[in-house]
């Protein structure tokens, strides 16, 4: 299922949904998974209340595990060489998030074929919440 | 965290794969994934983060006992600090995540166990419009398995700011 340098081109996007109207118990998931139970998260009384924010966020590293699945489909498991991101707007409970990898460079490196990725995951109004790359092992 | 265990165990790599929505079955089921490239049960790209639960001084987990800044009968179970940033409602670090590194030298696998070493990076500050002044600090991670050998070096980018950001 690896990606193939020979049928790869510089440009080549893969697309893919991540999650449709993000749900609270999502949020609770990962809290639980992570071990990060930042209340800022799941709390939707201290988030409001005392940080005040409109409600619970997302953790950034929800965004960026949901994004790697893109990743992982898109080059095929265990490939991943480097993942990267920053995060750039925070993700809420009912958000529909997309994540895109475009192919940025592919090149040779000792003796290894390996593939540049750009990635970005943007929600249902367009926003990107999260801009990162990836490099991945690829075949002839 | 400066030394701590963190066996990768496949209960957690499935309770981790599920929370991320990821249905492959390398992450679930050792049958599948003994036919897959990889022979084994790995660990999801952003795995090592869970080692937060092997930490016993993790700051974002309750301990018994102890105060916690959730909900309880009040909005927060502790005083709110004056000044002390936007972020987590200026409880505990007060830290947001900016950045996430991860360098693979391998994925980890259910069954290691690997040691993460942590050391802080760089540091900088910059002018915000909308937070004042952003704070950055890096903290490096480094996660080696039962031989000693570099599985994964991750890098975290923290950010604290002077006000809340507001809402667009």
């Amino acid at each position: 299922m690896a990606l193939k340098a020979s049928e790869l081109k510089t440009g080549d996007t893969c697309t893919q949904e991540l999650v449709k109207d993000l749900k609270r118990t999502q949020l609770v998931q990962y809290a639980g998974a992570s071990g990060d139970y930042n209340p800022i998260h799941t709390d939707e009384v201290f988030a409001t209340q005392v940080a005040r924010y409109p409600s619970v966020f997302a953790h950034g590293m929800l965004t960026m595990g949901m994004t790697a699945k893109m990743l992982t489909d898109y080059v095929g498991d265990g490939r991943l060489r480097k993942y990267g991101v920053r995060f750039t707007s925070q993700v809420w409970p009912g958000d529909t998030l997309t994540a895109t990898a475009t192919v940025e460079e592919i090149l040779q490196e000792e003796g290894e074929l390996l593939v540049n990725l750009s990635v970005v995951t943007v929600n249902q109004k367009d926003q990107e919440v999260l801009r990162g790359t990836a490099t991945a092992l690829i075949d002839d | 965290m400066s030394n701590i265990k963190f066996p990768v165990e496949a209960g957690h790599i499935m309770t981790f794969a599920r929370a991320v929505g990821d249905p492959n079955r390398i992450y679930s089921d050792a049958d599948y994934a003994a036919d897959t490239e990889p022979q084994a049960v790995i660990a999801p790209p952003t795995f090592v983060q869970a080692s937060a639960q092997f930490d016993p001084n993790y700051p974002l987990r309750p301990k018994i006992g102890e105060p916690w800044f959730g909900s309880g009968g009040k909005p927060s179970g502790i005083e709110r600090k004056k000044g002390s940033g936007g972020a987590g409602g200026g409880a505990s670090s007060g830290m947001l995540h900016a950045e996430q590194h991860f360098e693979y030298h391998r994925h980890p696998q259910a069954g290691d166990v690997l040691t993460a070493t942590n050391r802080p990076g760089k540091k900088w500050s910059k002018e915000s419009r909308r937070a004042g002044t952003l704070r950055f600090s890096e903290s490096i991670t480094e996660y080696r398995d039962q031989k000693g050998e570099l599985v994964v070096t991750a890098r975290m980018v923290g950010v604290v700011t002077e006000k809340t950001i507001e809402q667009k």
